[in-house]
């Protein structure tokens, strides 16, 4: 058995006494201590979430204001569309978007949540690219926009088929929202911005309320019978069964949007022939694949055994090939499909669903097949 | 039969010159729910301190690592078949293979039962 016993001084989130309090397991995770699981375990967290409604911790992620100098929030879009392949301008007011940060080669610094929040933009981005981002945004957009970064907000993810019920509880009319709407939401008073988005496939919503606040709020959630808190290992083999990347794994600074599959993400206005097209960094790498295809691209790959293949594992086209042709970046097992599921890059030639690509793993090649994404269908209310 | 343990928490049980090996409660309750379970290959020679089985949870892999050297004479076909019972009897029902014992001399150095209570503490 192997132990990691690394010590280092770690940020906790306003929600640090609650896990203790419910036994949370705490890890180190992007220079947070936060929990992977609580006694029931990561199976039981993850069914739960599926079949009822789940309460995550994710303060760690950062929330990022854009505050146009001209008081006009389309200014603030336009700037914005500077860093990012996403048509930001036509997000209405009320509604999100997801987007990725690029750099000059076309490949993702960072993917992200952008609301229109009516005067403002509101960001969600990743804990561990947080600091980063916000001196891309102070660099490259201090002249349009005053940038905010909340350092004293929460942010809590509910999860599940009964997470609108339970959220309805504490805040009448949330029903009314659907996927990908956001905005402020008064949720047991507090003065919260609420999105009905998540990152499990199930339907749900975010809500970012004052740290201060954010204990009460857990609080009543998980008094609420249907509402159970999951830990950070449930989170992972949720958004890995709904075929969500995982930055820094299955998309990286050396990864495009188009390569990772992304492309749905990227609209017709900034495309090659769109009324703001390229603009972005990396516009030439990325839309240039849009138009003529990448050379690789992210699948979903589903071992034929019993055994997970894990991140790292090396892909090859048959039992007794010398070149391998591609990676595992995430791999586990899903609980929901009771079977070991993966996410690698393939080259195109094998990236059709139906392929069967072999994995190292311990000295064995395994056989894999390439399989659509996501494994378990989404259950979005648009 | 005395049971015996290691730093990397596999017990082994000792029956004359057959060592029984599996992981200890600490430890499939610090993996969490194990959903795979790999063995070694029967007649295998396994030297001390080599990997020679893997026990995964959801999240991870972990080594189990041969307390003793000495040929694999068997192995617990059903701890393949059902890996949670590595979460509900880790310290009988769920061993996971048996070494005819090499060498005993191996055995100096490994812990008994309160001295690796002390080790988990």
């Amino acid at each position: 058995m192997d132990a990691d016993n690394t010590a280092s001084p770690l940020n906790r989130t306003p929600l640090h006494a609650l896990h203790l309090a419910r036994g949370g397991k705490m890890v180190p995770f992007a220079g947070y201590e936060m929990p992977v699981q609580y006694p029931t375990g990561v199976l039981k967290e993850h069914l739960h979430t599926r079949a009822s409604a789940g309460l995550f911790d994710v303060s760690h992620m950062g929330q990022i204001v854009l505050r146009p100098k001209s008081g006009k929030v389309g200014d603030a879009a336009l700037a914005l569309e500077r860093l990012v392949p996403q048509d930001i301008v036509a997000v209405p007011q009320g509604r999100q978007r997801y987007a990725q940060f690029t750099n000059t080669a076309g490949g993702i610094l960072d993917d992200l949540m952008v609301a229109n929040f009516g005067d403002h933009l509101f960001l969600v981005v990743n804990a561990a690219c947080k600091a980063g981002d916000e001196a891309l945004l102070r660099k490259e957009l201090a002249g349009d926009c005053v940038i905010e970064v909340l350092a004293d907000r929460a942010l809590l993810a509910l999860q599940g088929p009964k997470a609108v019920e339970a959220l309805g509880r504490l805040a009448p009319g949330i029903s009314a929202m659907r996927f990908m709407d956001a905005g402020p939401r008064e949720v047991m008073g507090l003065n919260c911005f609420v999105s009905r988005s998540g990152y499990t496939g199930e339907d749900g919503f975010e809500i970012s309320v004052p740290a201060a606040d954010a204990e009460a709020l857990a609080a009543a959630l998980l008094a609420d019978p249907a509402v159970a808190p999951i830990g950070l290992g449930a989170r992972d083999s949720l958004r890995l069964e709904a075929g969500l990347c995982l930055y820094g794994h299955d998309i990286d600074a050396a990864t495009t949007p188009v390569e990772g599959d992304l492309v749905w993400s990227i609209q017709k206005s900034r495309r090659n022939g769109g009324a703001r097209a390229g603009g972005f960094p990396g516009a030439d790498a990325i839309l240039s694949q849009i138009d003529g295809g990448a050379s690789r691209k992210r699948v979903g790959l589903r071992p034929e055994g019993r055994a997970p293949v894990r991140d790292g594992a090396t892909l090859y086209a048959h039992t007794d090939a010398k070149e391998p042709i591609g990676t595992v970046t995430s791999g586990g097992f899903g609980p929901s499909l009771n079977a070991p599921i993966a996410m690698g890059y393939l080259p195109i030639s094998h990236a059709a669903a139906g392929t069967r690509v072999f994995a190292e793993v311990r000295g064995q090649r395994l056989p894999m097949t390439v399989t659509a994404l996501p494994f378990v269908p989404h259950s979005y209310q648009r | 039969m005395p049971v015996l343990y290691t730093a990397d928490h596999e017990w082994l049980r000792i029956d004359g010159d057959v060592a029984t090996i599996g992981i200890t409660d600490y430890a499939q309750s610090q993996l969490g729910d194990v959903v795979f379970v790999e063995l070694p290959k029967l007649g295998r020679q396994l030297k001390k301190a080599e990997a020679a089985a893997v026990v995964e949870s959801v999240k991870a892999a972990s080594d189990v690592y041969a307390p003793i050297g000495g040929e694999v004479i068997e192995v617990n076909d059903a701890v393949t078949g059902d890996p949670t019972l590595v979460n509900s009897d880790a310290a009988d029902k769920a061993w996971l293979f048996k070494v005819k014992i090499a060498d005993k001399d191996e055995l100096t150095g490994l812990m008994d039962a309160a001295a690796y209570e002390k080790h988990t503490a």
